[in-house]
């Protein structure tokens, strides 16, 4: 991976987008695990139909991940000074997301990003911001 | 039923203990589609200058979920697992993290705020992450309790 440089990113660069694999019940079932988080709600149609929901969707820190990935793909990780997201939409079964960054500000050298995760029918399921360091 | 505020606010999380072990990083990267191999395998991470298996940047969220019972603190106050969302996370660093490390990960739950005539129910948790007592990172959770019945 070559990192970008400072003097290659200004307001308005976007990072490569990062499109994953629709999310199957099995991606669920394999991040159930390997997150810790083992809520039934994405798991088990029963629970999810118990709560009145027609079907389990995806965790949120599943697409948080793949939004960790557009990051580090771009910068390596010891760069990334901090990041958040607000949950805005859930992510249904079989939905295909997509991850994208784009530079807001660079300021000493600090890059602000605003990042988004979105499905192909417009979506915006994550919408969150970074701070990387460039220099 | 809502959240006793005074109650969630004192709420006291047992500090955890806890090491990222090496498969379970490799397997998460696996789950995620991590492509990148620094993430699951050894020598690549020595390659590009890692101690061992970095531990990535949502990890930390995981490393909580590491508790005994994870979600006792909801249950505690009283709120139905299927009532719940993951409204809002974020994580800021101080350092980096590895496979093998020791980390200590203090929580509380630092605000509960009501939403929409009662309908949701913001309960904000701030987890601060150290090994030897030196900050590697914080992440903040806000999960929101739906009330339907409450909403107007």
């Amino acid at each position: 991976m070559t990192a970008p440089t400072l003097a290659a990113v200004a307001a308005g660069t976007e990072l490569p987008p990062l499109v994953v694999d629709p999310i199957s019940r099995a991606t669920l079932a394999l991040f159930a695990g390997a997150s810790g988080d083992h809520n039934p709600i994405h798991i088990d149609l029963d629970v999810a139909r118990s709560a009145g929901l027609d079907d389990v969707f995806a965790q949120g820190m599943l697409s948080m991940a793949y939004l960790g990935r557009l990051l580090t793909n771009w910068v390596p990780q010891e760069r990334l000074r901090s990041w958040g997201v607000r949950f805005v939409a859930i992510t249904p079964v079989r939905a295909q997301p997509t991850c994208t960054g784009r530079i807001l500000s660079v300021t000493d050298g600090l890059a602000a990003l605003e990042l988004e995760v979105t499905l192909p029918d417009g979506t915006i399921t994550l919408a969150g911001d970074a701070v990387v360091d460039l220099t | 039923m809502a959240v006793d505020a005074c109650k969630a606010l004192a709420y006291r999380f047992e500090p955890l203990v806890v090491t990222a072990e090496r498969g379970r990083l490799a397997f998460f990267a696996r789950a995620t589609g991590q492509a990148d191999p620094v993430y699951a395998d050894l020598a690549a991470a020595k390659a590009a200058g890692h101690p061992d298996l970095p531990i990535p940047p949502s990890f930390y969220f995981s490393l909580e979920l590491g508790r005994p019972d994870p979600f006792g603190w909801l249950a505690a106050l009283d709120v139905d697992l299927r009532r719940v969302l993951h409204g809002e996370q974020s994580f800021a660093y101080h350092a980096s993290a590895h496979a093998g490390d020791v980390l200590t990960l203090t929580s509380r739950i630092t605000d509960v705020a009501v939403k929409k005539g009662g309908a949701l129910e913001l309960l904000t948790k701030k987890t601060g992450v150290t090994r030897d007592g030196q900050p590697i990172a914080e992440a903040v959770s806000v999960i929101v309790v739906r009330y339907p019945a409450a909403g107007r």
